[in-house]
């Protein structure tokens, strides 16, 4: 759980409630402006009334420069940032053809399988020539290849369940499964920190929608009594079913869910279990199998499994596994597997790979090595910084660790005095987290060494005192060790 | 008769008692004033009560017990019948005009390669460098390093090449269009859009939660009454913003959208258009530029156009792209841009070389469009089948002449002529399949996605099998 600090929440809000007040006044002075010069959309409404973009107008644009800069390498361990000018104070970002060489803590790349890779690459090259890039078809016309079947059978292997359905794109999987599953007349519980394509996927499908206090089991169980004590709104009928839908690991807090006692409370009280794995899928677990094998909890308890496999696999797309019957019915209905394009054949190819690296099936032990690099370095890591006085969420294990900035201000500072030192990070506002919990995100990857991390460390504890972000006391260092070495000798 | 009157006189005494005429402030009290007084008193009191409500016994632990006890969910999925056990024929070679189904041969009309440029060298040489180079994925957003120089550089080709401002790169081509619809149309806000569009866009404005209205398809009269009635009745349209929704070829049915009559009619009631050129870009228009060029439309009347790239330019993901401020809104309020992986970088440079052929090569265009006369040439006399299609689209649409009555049993009908094809002569046709979730009423039909490297003899084989197998089930019918 987040404590803020009082004062710190008071100059939150404060500095906030001065960029409203400024950004209010700047647009005062706009309608003037506008009120004398003649309007150019001749009768059409506009695009954006008031209110809707003043977030984005008047506080998003003066940080511009810390989102979306643009890389010209691969998103390895260390890779080229493009700087970026502008000449309108943030408004327009024009590319220069300067590239400063960063350290990388703000990609997706966990199992270090983002650049080219000694196994995945000829193997990728090798199956473009055969495939071409694209099928140009639906998966139910020409786009069903031999290997987007020893995908899906794959990925149902490794995932451990009967049988696997594989999509181009892992928002779309959750945005168009969803809807197939429960319709109106259904009840869908969803954590109250889920992602995006879950949301709209719940919001799409026409179901009613309860949200539970975040990975607490206990306001499940509660909410579920209620629900399927009063039944569905307004008629009382009882529910046609029920989905609970948790995450894996959650990208913004870095915490593993509580999984052995949800899905128990769901046993109980026969409601189906949806788990998004998009975070952990192997990046956690003895064999990388994820969130279940790492909390002990036995696959067939879970109905539907998803993931995506641009996290650790450094590929594109997303999976459904569940029983063979679910997953034939699914290829019947689910619009994202009779309307859309299928997945790429390299990209297919990378994910096979990559999973056959991770099993060890390449004939050497690259995968196991890979899977203990990133345990060890998330627990390194996060102890350094825990011990340096940073308020760092998350659980052990986990390779997402938020540093909690809270103030605005200090998002852009934080960013910017980072990049110049030569390391990269990412900073998260509102809209992705409350207005009051700031953060940056750290992602550490596999392909990390000791000393990319010692310099990281460095830097960010540099940056830190400068910014002023060290809420919590730090540990004071131990200085009894020398004195031992000195005996020794 | 004595106690009645008993009665009167001790009343009128009451009544002419002195109290009764007491003068308080001036005022004579009357007798009466006392009644109303009282009555007043009571009417207050009954007022000042609380009104009757049922008491609210909330249910006990044991009774929710119970309740949750006895409640049994349906299953997650309706029982398995025999047609979703089949499974779509298997590639074992790229999905070019020539491909490999259980090891023969087969001549491929299913896959929407439109100008063949699959498997091309350039593209694959662009590839391959790509992949030596950044590797397969991306690995992150666009907002957090996700942004790769390759999607920049693709994003001003294809603004250079359609001749926009700019443009935006989505990373698949379903979800374009349902997460740029939500960006622009919010609760309240008015939509008119064909009945024949394909899911994405239903889905799209269904989260969107606006007004939508439909239209008849592709037919331009009932567009200009829907936009008749609704302007009558929304007064109060300055705040409302108003859209158009087409597609440039319709996938449900091969139409062509006029183009001119539709920008006519927004002028004049002022709507912005929405236009999907999916199926169109890279196929129509001297040089392929899409429908704007076709009907000689300067593409700033259109407001914003999508696109996928999973068709004529052989790689997947999908771009938006219309003026400044339509596309730079979208890079914060798209939710399927902001939320989600960037495009790999192979399939961006995939684009850029793709569209770096076109320009070069306008005979291809030409190649396509003589093929699709071919073949619809070739096709008409058949039997039981009619092309509902445009003469210029790529995507020849058959469709029974007379339907069966059910949608179950026409895609029953049309998947056994397409299997019969494919088993007999080896062409590979495939039915439009529909999903439980798409709202489309227009008829099913078979498909057949015509490509520029398709040669003659591909055509008639593919026309001439597609006869004598309708010959053969319809005569049978019959």
């Amino acid at each position: 759980m987040i404590t803020i600090p009082y004062l710190t929440a008071l100059t939150t809000y404060f500095s906030y409630g001065l960029l409203f007040a400024f950004g209010q006044l700047r647009d005062l002075f706009r309608k003037f402006i506008d009120w004398w010069k003649a309007s150019n959309l001749q009768g059409y409404a506009p695009i954006c009334l008031g209110l809707e973009d003043f977030y984005i107008r008047r506080l998003y644009l003066r940080i511009q420069d810390c989102f979306g800069r643009p890389i010209s390498s691969p998103p390895d361990a260390w890779f080229d940032v493009v700087e970026r000018v502008s000449n309108d104070y943030n408004k327009t970002l024009k590319r220069t053809t300067k590239v400063s060489r960063c350290l990388n803590l703000g990609s997706y790349n966990y199992l270090g399988f983002a650049a080219a890779d000694e196994y995945c690459t000829p193997r990728v090259t090798e199956t473009l020539q055969r495939y071409s890039a694209s099928t140009c078809s639906t998966r139910v016309e020409g786009g069903s290849t031999a290997l987007h079947v020893e995908l899906e059978q794959v990925v149902a292997d490794f995932v451990g369940k009967p049988a696997a359905m594989v999509t181009g794109m892992g928002y779309v999987t959750n945005s168009a499964i969803l809807p197939v599953l429960v319709r109106h007349g259904g009840l869908i519980i969803s954590d109250s920190l889920n992602h995006n394509s879950i949301v709209n996927g719940a919001r799409g499908s026409g179901a009613t929608i309860r949200v539970f206090q975040h990975n607490t089991p206990s306001h499940l169980e509660r909410v579920l009594r209620e629900q399927i004590a009063e039944g569905q709104p307004r008629t009382h009928r009882p529910w046609k079913k029920i989905i609970v839908v948790v995450e894996g690991i959650y990208s913004m807090e870095g915490e593993l869910c509580k999984l052995p006692e949800i899905v128990s409370i769901c046993k109980k009280y026969k409601a189906y279990v949806y788990l998004d794995e998009a975070h952990s899928i192997g990046a956690v677990g003895k064999t990388g199998r994820g969130v279940c094998e790492l909390l002990g909890v036995d696959t067939a308890d879970v109905d539907i499994m998803m993931g995506t496999f641009t996290k650790s696999f450094g590929s594109c797309g997303g999976y459904i596994a569940g029983s063979k019957e679910l997953i034939q019915y699914l290829k019947y209905t689910c619009p994202a597997h009779l309307y859309a394009t299928s997945i790429s054949p390299p990209a297919a190819q990378q994910i096979i790979s990559a999973i056959k690296v991770i099993l060890g099936e390449d004939g050497s032990s690259r995968g196991a090595q890979k899977l203990a690099q990133i345990r060890e370095n998330s627990n390194y890591f996060r102890s350094e910084l825990q011990k340096m006085g940073f308020e760092v969420l998350g659980d052990n294990d986990s390779p997402v660790m938020p540093i909690m900035l809270y103030n605005p201000a200090k998002i852009p500072a934080f960013s910017r005095e980072c990049l110049k030192q030569n390391v990269a990070v990412v900073t998260v506002a509102f809209p992705a987290t409350p207005l009051l919990l700031a953060r940056a995100r750290i992602c550490i990857s596999a392909a990390h060494t000791r000393e990319d991390m010692v310099k990281a460390l460095e830097v960010i504890s540099r940056v830190g005192d400068m910014v002023g972000i060290k809420y919590f006391p730090a540990e004071p260092k131990k200085p009894e060790l020398e004195e031992g070495r000195k005996k020794v000798e | 008769m004595n106690s009645l009157k008993n009665a009167s006189d001790w009343l009128t005494f009451a009544y002419d008692a002195p109290f009764a005429r007491a003068v308080v402030f001036g005022v004579p009290i009357g007798g009466h004033l006392f009644v109303e007084g009282l009555l007043l008193v009571v009417i207050l009191f009954l007022l000042s009560q609380k009104s009757y409500k049922p008491p609210k016994r909330p249910l006990t632990n044991k009774e929710i017990d119970e309740l949750c006890d006895e409640w049994t969910p349906e299953s997650l999925i309706p029982p398995i019948t025999e047609e979703m056990e089949k499974e779509a024929p298997i590639l074992e070679s790229a999905a070019r005009p020539h491909t490999i189904i259980n090891g023969k041969e087969v001549v491929n009309f299913a896959s929407a390669n439109y100008l063949g440029l699959m498997g091309h060298e350039k593209l694959l040489e662009s590839c391959t460098s790509a992949l030596e180079k950044y590797g397969v994925g991306s690995c992150g957003p666009r907002g957090f390093y996700g942004t790769i120089d390759v999607h920049l550089d693709c994003e001003a080709r294809i603004a250079k090449f359609l001749g926009t401002p700019d443009s935006i790169l989505y990373s698949y081509g379903l979800s374009t269009m349902f997460s740029a619809i939500p960006a622009f149309c919010k609760k309240g806000d008015l939509v008119i859009v064909d009945e024949g569009v394909h899911w994405g866009i239903q889905n799209g404005l269904y989260l969107s939660r606006s007004t939508i209205v439909y239209f008849k398809h592709n037919n331009m009269e009932s567009l200009k009454n829907t936009l008749e009635k609704v302007t009558q009745d929304n007064k109060r349209a300055k705040k409302l913003r108003r859209y158009i929704v087409v597609e440039a070829v319709y996938q449900n049915s091969g139409q062509l959208a006029p183009l001119d009559e539709i920008i006519r009619l927004k002028e004049k009631y002022r709507f912005r258009v929405f236009l999907d050129e999916s199926n169109s870009f890279g196929v129509l228009g001297k040089s392929g530029r899409g429908l704007s060029e076709h009907y000689k439309v300067p593409i700033d009347k259109v407001d914003i156009v999508t696109a996928a790239m999973g068709h004529a330019l052989a790689s997947e993901g999908g771009f938006c792209t219309g003026s400044n401020r339509v596309v730079d809104h979208q890079r914060l309020s798209s939710s399927g841009y902001v939320f989600s992986a960037s495009l790999p970088p192979y399939l961006a440079s995939a684009a850029i070389t793709a569209i770096d052929v076109i320009e070069a090569n306008p005979k291809l265009l030409v190649k396509l469009r003589d093929n699709i006369k071919a073949l619809c040439t070739g096709l008409s006399g058949i039997q039981g089948l009619e092309i509902a299609s445009d003469m210029l689209s790529p995507i020849v649409f058959l469709v029974l002449k007379k339907s069966t009555g059910s949608l179950k049993s026409d895609l029953q009908l049309l998947q056994d002529i397409a299997d019969q094809v494919l088993k007999e002569h080896s062409v590979f046709v495939v039915p439009s399949r529909r999903s439980t979730l798409d709202k489309c009423n227009l008829p099913v039909g078979i498909r057949l996605f015509v490509s520029a490297a398709h040669t003659e003899s591909d055509l008639q084989k593919a026309y001439e099998s597609l006869k004598s197998v309708a010959a053969s089930v319809f005569t049978g019918q019959n």
